[in-house]
């Protein structure tokens, strides 16, 4: 057994894992990934293993692995490599298809709606001129999120037609164009929480209160975490949603509302977990390495 | 294996020349912060220590 683990910094969460696997005594090797070069074309063999520090990556390489965890902090770079993986028959955590849609929150409001798993009223639109009529037609405060992207970062309430003629107008003009699919949903009352819950497959590892007096209730923004007890209807909802978006390592967001009762907000495909380990005491890096050791069966 | 520093080692800070007090237990790849000036640095190499300005956030870093 042998486990590969792409990375881009050592955070908390990365050393717990290194940590883990190096308690357990298991082979792993740790993947800058600055310093790869896939090799898409390998019927072309001139590259060699390493030149000027950076190392060039060949099929073969990668085949040692039994599994790959892809803990690379940006998503794009993250699912390209696995996609290149998953298409030279590597196993990874995640799979390249269930990043590519929790990555994205369209795609993944869109397998939630279709698997019939609720989450709040969402709309999407093309133009500022759309996006504000789709606005002004679902009534005010909306909230309008970059479809990638995470840490709460862009995530804006917006309370009247003003303030939505003025970020319309700032996101077509000084934003990178996927600012221009505009992204719309219903503004849930919560109270003053939201649930994490952290996902290994079928098992729900740890559930966690993120409270702020912030609408944005993200642990990145200062959230606090607390234990959340999981009652049935929770631990429905997370295993619908996980199931909806293909599963793997998940971390899923839930928000209280007052008449919907749990709705899903979103799902991140390389979750953070210090708070909800902090909070639970969970041992979540062992679990992981469990989880990685059945997903390379 | 990732390279790891086996003992308590003090560093220079490259932002602002101050005294950084490492772990034993840091590795290649971990973000310190400096208690001087607040510079986030990234331990980019063990043996020897190395260290350099972590990258900045970019806009589909998260998780």
């Amino acid at each position: 057994m042998k486990i590969g683990l792409i990375y881009s910094r050592v955070r908390f969460e990365e050393k717990q894992i290194i940590e883990a696997l190096q308690r357990r005594d298991l082979a792993h090797d740790l993947i800058d990934d600055r310093e790869i070069v896939f090799n898409l074309t390998p019927q072309y063999d001139g590259a060699p293993e390493k030149y000027h520090g950076v190392k060039f990556t060949r099929p073969e390489k990668f085949q040692q692995y039994d599994v790959v965890l892809d803990r690379a902090m940006e998503f794009t770079r993250g699912l390209y490599a696995l996609q290149i993986l998953n298409s030279w028959g590597i196993k990874t955590v995640n799979r390249a298809d269930v990043v590519a849609t929790c990555g994205d929150k369209l795609l993944t409001t869109a397998a939630l709606s279709k698997h019939n798993v609720p989450s709040p009223r969402t709309e999407i639109a093309f133009t500022p001129e759309a996006a504000l009529a789709a606005i002004e037609a679902m009534g005010y405060p909306v909230v309008l999120k970059p479809i990638i992207g995470s840490w709460g970062r862009l995530v804006s309430k917006v309370n009247d037609r003003e303030a939505a003629e003025a970020l319309l107008e700032h996101k077509a003009t000084l934003g990178h164009f996927l600012h221009e699919i505009f992204y719309l949903q219903e503004y849930i009352k919560k109270p003053g929480r939201d649930i994490r819950i952290i996902m290994l497959g079928a098992e729900i590892v740890s559930a966690i209160y993120r409270s702020s007096d912030h609408w944005v209730t993200n642990t990145a923004r200062g959230a606090s975490s607390t234990p959340c007890p999981v009652d049935r209807a929770l631990e429905k909802i997370a295993r619908d949603a996980a199931n909806a978006v293909g599963g793997g390592f998940l971390a899923i967001d839930v928000i209280e509302d007052e008449t919907r009762g749990y709705l899903i907000n979103e799902i991140n495909p390389t979750p953070e977990f210090r708070g909800s380990e902090t909070a639970t005491g969970a041992d979540i890096p062992n679990k992981i390495i469990d989880y990685l050791i059945q997903a390379a069966k | 294996m990732i390279a790891q520093l086996s003992a308590k080692i003090t560093a220079e800070c490259p932002e602002c020349a101050g005294a950084l007090a490492l772990n034993g237990n840091t590795l290649k790849g971990e973000i310190v912060t400096c208690s001087d000036c607040g510079a986030e640095l990234e331990i980019t190499g063990i043996n020897p220590l190395t260290l350099d300005l972590a990258p900045q956030e970019e806009e589909d870093w998260g998780e």
